[in-house]
């Protein structure tokens, strides 16, 4: 009757913690290494020269170009 | 430097597949490549709609997750790049791509697999900026130009924005309003409501 009792106690602990070593349901999506050859700053070649500045100047300029509404008036 | 990003405007779309030329051209992109393409729903019916698809450099990209070889990579700038030498052609990032971006040359013996291209954001890859061995592998950079992707620049009614995602959300969204026509969509708050002091939100925007 004893080894009932703490069978059926074994059983039931079992089964009230099994949720507890449940696994989330969402992949958690961890970023792999990148493997290849490093590629460099699009500002650190001949025409830049490094400077990041310059480049971003030549950038934002060119999207504002996209903008008709602000081309018209320059 | 925010992330760089694209945007089609599909009211101002007219099919006029200058962007796939300007692609086309500016990388010397093999036949059965296409790493832009414009596609067009409810085609020859009155509302037709047109919008120009490639690459959009996903802030979380799936193809760089699927990838069994980590051969993609994303720059400082956003643009999510990938390294042809690692690349095996196996297509799962083009399985995994909402966009159906990643593209490959099918040139080989038995209509072999080749390595995958797609859209650089006209960054070239890891290679040396400019050089003879990144155009043949990925095309121009011209992002090291100080230049803009060639689609973009070229896009005749300025349907197609690129560039830095902040300038080119500003652009658009001073568009619709200024056309009185998009604000009433579902997402436009979230997307484009950008709160500005002393400014009416315009009329039916929803958040």
């Amino acid at each position: 009757m004893k080894k009932l009792v703490v069978a059926a106690t074994i059983g039931s602990l079992a089964l009230v913690t099994a949720g507890c070593g449940e696994k989330q349901p969402v992949t958690v999506y961890k970023q792999g290494q990148y493997q290849g050859k490093p590629d460099g700053r699009p500002w650190e070649n001949d025409q830049f020269k490094g400077d990041k500045t310059a480049w971003e100047k030549s950038i934002k300029a060119r999207n504002g170009g996209q903008n008709e509404n602000t081309r018209a008036t320059n | 430097m925010a992330r760089m990003k694209f945007l089609c405007d599909a009211e101002r779309c007219i099919e006029c597949n200058g962007c796939v030329t300007a692609c086309k051209n500016e990388h010397e992109v093999p036949w059965g490549v296409n790493r832009r393409r414009v596609v067009t729903l409810n085609d020859g019916l009155p509302g037709e709609k047109s919008i120009s698809v490639a690459c959009m450099h996903c802030s979380d990209a799936p193809c760089m997750a699927v990838c069994p070889v980590d051969c993609f990579y994303k720059t400082s700038e956003g643009v999510v790049l990938h390294d042809k030498d690692l690349c095996i052609g196996c297509g799962y990032c083009f399985y995994a791509c909402p966009f159906g971006a990643p593209q490959f040359p099918q040139d080989g013996a038995f209509g072999m697999r080749g390595k995958m291209d797609k859209c650089t954001f006209c960054a070239g890859g890891p290679e040396a900026d400019g050089s003879p061995e990144e155009f043949k592998k990925y095309g121009r950079n011209r992002l090291s130009e100080g230049k803009l992707p060639a689609c973009a620049e070229m896009c005749s009614t300025k349907a197609l924005l690129g560039g830095d995602a902040d300038v080119v959300a500003d652009i658009y969204r001073n568009r619709v309003l200024k056309r009185g026509k998009g604000a009433e969509v579902w997402g436009w708050g979230t997307a484009y409501g950008k709160p500005e002091k002393g400014a009416t939100p315009p009329a039916g925007a929803k958040s």
